[in-house]
């Protein structure tokens, strides 16, 4: 395999001073040039030519600078990035669109821009023009485009790039869910063709399922650079959403919820599970005032703050009655139904016509899944494959 | 919903890296005398770019307005017409067919002042391009320019359909003057704006004090008064025991302006029943070709000097805007 892109111990600074005018530089000579910052530090990979390395890291880590220098966009102050190959940056989408200009004369400005040639855009034009759905109006001028209209195509120039080498940036993660579906689909295309690319992304899922490799930056350095799961591992280490703390009460607080603890089902305190292990909840009641017939709800949310499951003793037919000391309450969810991540739990206790909510713990409790193979989506699924002569 | 989407494209070449293309390094530090030629043909592969740049500014520029382009031929016909009261009238330059010699100098000029306006904002009004997309950033200096010379021969065009109109004896060999003319003032003007849209991105100051010196500059130039007043007046005084006369004719506005009369107003001195007036330079064809030469071969320098400026603050452009 031959390399593709070698990033060479590369370096970017940054000053922060802002003022570019006469008497400013005037009165700032010889003074010392404002703050700096270093937005990159000793950056140094290779990578193969017809691998797919996702780049990524919390806002400000230099991800995107880093990408803008593999570009030719930005000059490093130190280090330098050789490349082999025609490259091709989506680092926005419609750059180069201009207002005025109707969608026809954008595809070709855009297409130019994006280094693909005029015969070229003029082969497939027909193509962009039926991908982006918007025929009736390619000889509008963009300005009067809804901005679905004008993403779609945008985007429609961008998938014909032609390059061997393709920088990404965070342009998939806009639009809505079919728009990005296609986006991923366009990228395992260009991966199938065998161009080597590179994106910037937020998405952990996304380099999962695109990346062969994933490089992570915090602050400037490379902290990972490994296999796309245990990237992800370590990313969801370092960023996992801290448990909320809370010192006031929501609620009235004529209830209170305490000890709360995630166990193994049976009692016991517990906070890492495997696929398979049992799960369950535990907390105390404990009522400042008699209060009859209190309704006690559980939910679990994932690391991306979607529902995975939510319940409550009204909905499982179970009666507290009136409680009027503390009591033990147990919940018992059986087998972990749920893939590797890291899961929040939020607790509640309220009236049973849910008027008066009388506690609330929201996320102030986690715990953790993981699974040995690291597969993507939501539930863990008991996969069995097998395989015979057909 | 989305539609389908379109097969793809298919590939204009193999994807795998040649073997025997090597890595390249990206950005490369280049030594001040090194790294014009390849510039150059970078931004000749560039062109199509830069032909769409052009076509966007100029399409953008008059785009829903009624009168369009016309619009461009207002400005500098106006201008001329304020010239020729002003001072054929009421100052009464003595110049025979002012109107004429007006405006072979101020098409030249014209094309020299508007452009290096553009040229200077090139840069800096572009930042969203210049942080997104690599390109040669000389594109964008040059498309200025190339929108400047349609507007040019747009003028042209109207100059000398109305030199037909009035019948006016133009023709001859002072006509091939002209493209000469042209050749030195666009490879002038082509060094100056390389030189400001570069200077501008990190001194903003740069396009108001533009503004302010090309105004000095166009009076310094011989287009509304004949440039005989201007010699006389100062070949009287020395400064440092050069003649004023001779370093007001360094100026290549002058020589470029110059040539242009030459070429299309043509007479260096015009009979008329009050005795013979001196209307253009007083010098020999042979000088005025020489003068032109001169400006552009030495442009040809400023260029080169002009690009290499660029290339060494074009690094931090990105981060500038």
């Amino acid at each position: 395999m031959s390399t593709a892109v070698r990033v060479h111990d590369v370096s970017k600074r940054f000053s922060l001073h802002h003022d570019m005018s006469l008497k400013e530089r005037v009165i700032r000579f010889r003074q010392d040039q404002g703050e700096e910052f270093w937005a990159l530090r000793h950056v140094g990979f290779e990578l193969e030519a017809s691998n797919t390395l996702g780049l990524i890291g919390a806002n400000g880590s230099g991800k995107s600078t880093l990408l803008k220098i593999i570009g030719g966009i930005l000059t490093p102050t130190d280090g330098y990035v050789e490349r082999r190959g025609r490259i091709a940056a989506l680092l926005e989408l419609g750059a180069g669109f201009h207002p005025d200009l109707t969608g026809r004369e954008n595809v070709y400005m855009n297409a130019s821009i994006l280094g693909i040639s005029r015969k070229q855009t003029d082969k497939y034009f027909d193509a962009i023009v039926d991908f982006s759905g918007i025929e009736r109006f390619i000889d509008n001028q963009v300005k009067f485009y809804s901005s679905g209209m004008y993403v779609r195509l945008a985007f429609a120039v961008a998938v014909h790039v032609d390059p061997e080498i393709l920088l990404v940036d965070e342009v998939l993660a806009v639009g809505d869910e079919p728009f990005q579906r296609k986006c991923i689909e366009r990228i395992k295309q260009f991966q199938q063709d065998g161009r080597t690319i590179i994106f910037v992304t937020h998405g952990i899922d996304m380099v999962r399922q695109l990346c062969d490799r994933v490089i992570m930056l915090e602050k400037g350095d490379v902290v990972i650079d490994g296999k796309p799961q245990e990237a992800a591992r370590a990313f969801r280490e370092r960023y996992a959403p801290e448990v909320e703390e809370e010192d006031d009460i929501r609620g009235t607080g004529q209830m209170l919820i305490t000890d709360m603890m995630v166990t193994d089902g049976h009692g016991h305190r517990k906070e890492r599970f495997e696929p398979g292990d049992e799960l369950g909840f535990e907390f105390v009641l404990d009522p400042k005032e008699p209060i009859d017939d209190p309704v006690v709800g559980v939910a679990i949310y994932n690391h991306v703050d979607t529902l995975i499951y939510g319940t409550n003793t009204s909905l499982r037919n179970f009666n507290l009655g009136v409680v009027d000391r503390k009591r033990r309450v147990r919940f018992g969810f059986g087998r972990v139904p749920m893939v590797e991540g890291q899961y929040f739990v939020t607790v509640a206790v309220h009236s049973r016509d849910e008027l008066v909510q009388y506690h609330w713990l929201e996320r102030q409790i986690s715990f953790k899944v993981y699974s040995p193979a690291g597969e993507p989506g939501v539930l863990h699924m008991n996969t069995t494959v097998d395989s015979l002569d057909a | 919903m989305l539609a389908s989407f379109p097969s793809p494209p298919t590939l204009e070449r193999a994807l795998s890296p040649q073997a025997d293309e090597a890595l390249v390094r990206i950005n490369a530090p280049q030594t001040f005398f090194h790294g014009f030629t390849p510039a150059v043909r970078e931004i000749w592969q560039f062109r199509e770019l830069l032909t769409n740049l052009v076509r966007k500014e100029l399409k953008v520029k008059y785009k829903d307005s009624v009168l369009g382009f016309l619009w461009s031929l207002a400005r500098p016909l106006f201008l001329l017409m304020v010239y020729w009261i002003i001072f054929g009238k009421f100052l009464k330059a003595g110049v025979p067919n002012f109107a004429f010699y007006l405006f072979s100098g101020l098409v030249a000029w014209d094309l020299f002042g508007s452009t290096l306006g553009a040229a200077t904002v090139s840069i800096t009004g572009n930042g969203g391009l210049i942080k997104k997309i690599y390109f040669p950033r000389e594109i964008l200096p040059l498309a200025a320019i190339g929108a400047g010379l349609v507007h040019f021969v747009l003028q042209l065009i109207v100059l000398f359909s109305t030199l037909l109109a009035f019948r006016y004896d133009f023709f001859g060999w002072n006509l091939l003057l002209l493209p000469l003319a042209i050749v030195a003032l666009v490879i002038f003007m082509t060094s100056v704006c390389v030189f400001l849209a570069a200077a501008n991105v990190y001194l903003r100051d740069v396009q108001h004090l533009l503004e302010v010196f090309l105004l000095f500059w166009f009076w310094m130039t011989p287009i509304v008064y004949p440039i005989n007043t201007a010699i006389n007046a100062m070949s009287k005084h020395t400064v440092m025991g050069i003649n004023l006369a001779q370093i007001y004719l360094l100026n290549p506005m002058t020589n470029i302006v110059m040539g242009f009369q030459r070429a299309i107003y043509k007479f260096k001195v015009v009979h008329t029943p009050g005795g013979s007036v001196q209307t253009l330079y007083q010098a020999s064809d042979s000088e005025y070709i020489l003068r032109l030469v001169a400006v552009a071969v030495g442009s040809l320098l400023l260029v080169w000097l002009a690009q290499r400026f660029f290339a060494r603050a074009q690094g931090n452009f990105a981060q500038e805007l």
